[in-house]
């Protein structure tokens, strides 16, 4: 049992002093510090967004059965487009197909949390909203859920960017993000129509 | 030592290689004209989604991998003075791979595998693609096999003396290849061909891309190592001086290859079938790639400026202006250090796991690639042609100042190419669009980007062309007796000292790369068949 760590410590040690005895000039000895700094600072911002401030890519591995989703509660088709919550939390459940986006069209406030559920039905889309950071991938099978504010109002336009078919460069809808004070949310949303 | 049959095998390749190159640009150029809508009777989303396809397969695929197995056989009999081990199974892996082009081939040009070089399921091609491209990378396994062993043949014949670097890094990438390859084999074998053939109903298309991102970003260094290797063991020669590291090199290649692994989960950030800590990790690793990249700059670098304050050079960059401008070689090397350095610029902001979201699938990443892909390291292999062609064919370069005229077009072409490219990214356009039809202001500013798109495009085949033609005057130039130059290794600047022998073997590196990829892909491929998945049905395009 004792032979093992040390037939590895040993290992190592002489792994180390065949690496002292390469020659390495001074000077590359110095731009490889540096190498590692500029390396471990980005690193370390990366690492410290994410950590600290949950800077992440959209990466809720949630599946969903993408051949039916006409029959799954959460994305029939009345269900899709903007929802708020109890706690005014607002969802917004979209549909990817060749081609285009459904809802065709959507009313989101500016300067508010909005989170986004993505499904398709049918192949690999992607979809981004230029000049935001709201991108995600739309793989089926799977729901992506990302989380986004946009801080200008304006009609954006939503493109699809991955190759789904021929028709591709046709797959698009758009959106109006509205300032905070002039957004109502949409009367057909459920927890606000209970509420009345 | 009679490398006759050596140098046959290995100008095959590179006639194949650049065959499909130019095949390729000349579409590359279609696809540029076509999406800019500038002429309306080219307006046709089929005939695009096929070409962009094929240029693809020929460009990624094709050029490199027959590129790199003639470099192999060409490296190994001149670094290590011996015949390449067993050569009738290097042309067995030569035909394998030709006849799977050809059956790629066929439904590609006819419209019936318009899926990318990227394959992209549930959507399905015909079988015969998915075919073609097996074989293709089983006559690379070949390749793989017989530089391995040569490899080891020359160890053991020379104990305890330092493989050539040439050979060291060659290897190196066929190690690095046949790990690379394994991912998109595994998606191929048991995902796409039965798929295809209706022999499986559904597959999950979160497994396929996890696999697919096992090969996708180890594949770019096994195309890259060619042109690192001349980087290294070329430049320094030509330009006058010496290799300012040899140990250094071999770190660099061994960073290379044992990281490029298990990182590939960059091309995932925005996937949801990954979770985010995975990611993070991936992303980690990708940066620690950048280190031999960085590493790689300084030493070509210092052993220019060795060459330069050699020739004369004085004064802090004096010796810049020594070095042999009109070598081939030299020039490609710096005009290829340049791109580098914009590419890397481009390629720290795709790796940067956060801010990968604005240019995710945007225009920016083909306009980053053509630039990392098609000018660093294309250019290097226009060197390498420039070089070997004379010494491999026996009969002087048709025209060295149409080669020199040929890199400087390539450059600019690329820089007026690329550059409106990564700006129609940063403005939202999407990529693999066959058309702009938006209904949206947005679009109005990015037709002045799209117009000199084609121009940069118009310069690039112009420079195909040219080196297509320098070669092929050279090839039908009669066989010259008294031409006998011979490749030229570059001395390093310091006397090699013994070399350790984990510089000087694969064994423990290809243990390493076992563990690195069992931590980084091993649970996120089983969590596949953990979790309840739900496959896809097939799709047409």
């Amino acid at each position: 049992m004792q032979t093992e760590p040390s037939k590895s410590i040993n290992y190592i040690k002489d792994l180390c002093t065949q690496f002292n005895a390469i020659h390495i000039d001074p000077l590359e000895r110095k731009w490889i510090a540096i190498s590692l700094m500029i390396v471990g600072l980005f690193v370390g911002i990366i690492t410290i967004d994410a950590l600290f401030h949950g800077i992440n890519p959209p990466s809720k591995v949630e599946t969903i059965d993408s051949a039916s989703l006409h029959l799954s509660e959460e994305f029939a088709e009345d269900n899709l487009g903007v929802q708020v919550d109890d706690k005014g939390a607002i969802t917004i459940r979209m549909v990817a197909g060749r081609y285009s986006f459904f809802p065709k069209h959507i009313d989101v406030p500016a300067e508010t949390p909005l989170t986004f559920r993505w499904v398709s039905m049918d192949v690999l889309h992607g979809v981004h909203i230029p000049m935001t950071n709201m991108s995600t991938m739309i793989v089926p099978g799977y729901v992506a859920e990302i989380t986004t504010t946009f801080p200008k109002p304006g009609d954006y336009p939503l493109l699809c960017n991955e190759y789904c078919g021929l028709g591709h460069n046709h797959m698009w809808s758009n959106i109006s993000v509205i300032a905070k004070e002039d957004w109502h949310a949409p009367t057909k949303s459920q927890v606000k129509g209970e509420q009345q | 030592m009679n490398d006759a049959a050596e140098k046959k095998l290995a100008l095959s390749h590179f006639w194949v290689a650049f065959a499909a190159f130019i095949l390729a640009c000349f579409m590359g150029e279609y696809q540029v004209l076509e999406r800019s809508g500038f002429i309306p009777a080219l307006d046709s989303a089929p005939v695009y989604f096929a070409s962009v396809s094929t240029h693809g397969v020929l460009m990624a695929f094709v050029l490199t991998t027959f590129f790199i197995m003639g470099f192999g056989y060409t490296v190994a009999a001149a670094s290590l003075k011996q015949p390449v081990w067993n050569k009738p199974l290097a042309w067995l892996g030569f035909w394998v791979a030709l006849v799977g082009v050809v059956l790629a081939a066929i439904p590609l040009l006819a419209g019936k595998a318009s899926v990318l070089y990227t394959f992209y399921p549930p959507i399905v091609a015909h079988a015969a693609f998915y075919i073609g491209a097996t074989l293709l990378v089983v006559g690379s396994w070949a390749w793989c096999a017989i530089m391995l062993m040569t490899f080891n043949q020359w160890k053991k014949t020379n104990p305890g003396q330092a493989v050539p670097l040439a050979m060291f890094a060659t290897a190196m990438n066929a190690l690095l290849w046949l790990w690379t390859s394994a991912g998109v084999a595994l998606e191929v074998l048991f995902q796409l061909i039965p798929f295809s053939l209706g022999w499986i109903d559904t597959i999950d298309p979160g497994l396929a891309r996890t696999l697919f991102a096992w090969t996708l970003h180890p594949i770019v260094y096994f195309w890259l190592i060619p042109a690192y290797t001349a980087f290294y063991v070329f430049v320094p020669k030509q330009a006058g001086g010496f290799l300012f590291s040899d140990e250094m090199a071999r770190i660099a290649f061994i960073v290379l290859a044992v990281f490029a692994l298990p990182i590939g989960f960059h091309h995932l950030y925005m996937d949801p079938e990954q979770a985010q800590g995975w990611k993070l990790l991936h992303g980690i690793g990708t940066f620690v790639v950048a280190l031999p990249t960085l590493v790689t700059g300084f030493t070509v670098i210092a052993s220019l400026e060795i060459a330069g304050r050699l020739r004369g050079g004085k004064g802090l960059f004096g010796w810049i202006l020594t070095l042999p401008w009109d070598n081939t070689m030299v020039l490609s090397v710096i005009l290829s250090l340049l791109m580098l350095i914009f590419g890397g610029f481009g390629g720290i902001v795709n790796a940067s796991y956060a801010m990968n979201a604005m240019i995710h699938n945007t225009a920016w990443v083909p306009g980053h690639f053509h630039l990392i892909f098609g000018g660093t390291t294309i250019i290097m292999y226009f060197a390498i042609a420039y070089y070997l062609w004379p010494i491999l064919a026996g009969k002087p370069l048709f025209s060295k100042p149409m080669a020199l005229t040929q890199l400087w077009l390539w450059f600019i072409g690329m820089v007026i190419l690329t550059t409106p490219w990564h700006i129609l990214g940063l403005l939202g356009q999407p990529r693999r669009i066959s058309s702009v039809v938006y209904n949206n202001l947005l679009t109005l500013a990015w037709k002045p980007y799209e117009l000199a798109m084609i121009f940069g495009g118009l310069v690039l085949l112009g420079s195909a062309c040219l080196f297509i033609y320098n070669l092929v005057k050279t090839q039908l130039n009669p066989v010259s007796e008294d031409f006998a130059e011979t490749i030229e290794f570059a001395g390093t600047h310091h006397a090699p000292a013994p070399m350790p022998e984990y510089l000087n073997s694969l064994g423990l590196w290809n243990k390493v790369i076992a563990v690195l990829m069992a931590i980084s892909f091993g649970f996120p491929i089983l969590q596949f068949f953990f979790m309840k998945t739900f496959g896809s049905s097939a799709w047409g395009y």
